[in-house]
């Protein structure tokens, strides 16, 4: 069972590359956030995965209740991450906005 | 109970893959958001869910009920805020002028491809 943990572990590991491709050469700013979303989510996966395989210590035990308290605090700076980067494309998506609007009127 | 944790491990990384392609041969923005959003949590819910299960198998002392839990926690959290993520940045693309392909984009070039 150690052993399929090993395996599906590097597996995710080479399907996160591609997701980093994306993020280097992402044609627009919200792809690269995207791709470092979803590089995040996956990094939770990852380290629950870590945690199961790694022993170490006198009686051999998984260090999994150690690492799971990492990927619970990951998933949650992973999510306000996000959340403001995206408030801050909003903003100043918006201040353009009015910036245009209130062109338009002195013109009109 | 091993051999269905396996099976959702495995499940899970197979939705993982879907979303890898999606985000890399996907045109647009928004159909690239699409794939990630949708299979990126669900592959999530789905690992998660084994490692839950394997946890299980595993035996029921009082250190292994904890990481249970919090695995359940991790679990539920993922499945609220991913979708909210992907949301926030989907209207945050939006807002920031990213218009979607259509149709209409493609046409122009094939006439002056047919003109040239």
């Amino acid at each position: 069972m150690e052993n399929f943990f090993i395996i599906t572990g590097v597996l995710l590991l080479l399907l996160m590359l591609p997701v980093f491709f994306r993020v280097v050469v992402g044609p627009t700013a919200i792809d690269r956030i995207v791709g470092i979303n979803v590089l995040g989510t996956k990094t939770t996966v990852l380290l629950v995965f870590i945690g199961t395989i790694i022993q170490r210590g006198e009686n051999g035990g998984s260090q999994i209740h150690m690492f799971v308290d990492f990927a619970l605090a990951y998933a949650l700076l992973n999510f306000i991450g996000s959340l403001v980067v995206s408030r801050y494309f909003h903003k100043t998506r918006n201040r353009l906005a009015g910036s245009d609007n209130s062109t338009e009127k002195i013109e009109a | 109970m091993e051999i269905v944790a396996a099976t959702l491990i495995l499940l899970g990384i197979v939705f993982f893959f879907g979303a890898v392609i999606g985000l890399l041969r996907f045109p647009d923005f928004f159909t690239r958001m699409h794939a990630a959003g949708k299979g990126d949590t669900l592959s999530t819910v789905l690992i998660i869910g084994g490692f839950i299960l394997y946890n299980f198998s595993q035996g029921g002392d009082a250190a292994n009920w904890n990481v249970l839990v919090k695995l359940c926690f991790i679990a539920i959290f993922i499945m609220l805020t991913s979708p909210t993520s992907t949301h926030a940045l989907m209207k945050a693309g939006y807002e920031s002028g990213n218009d979607p392909e259509t149709l209409d984009d493609e046409e122009p070039e094939e006439k002056e491809g047919n003109a040239s």
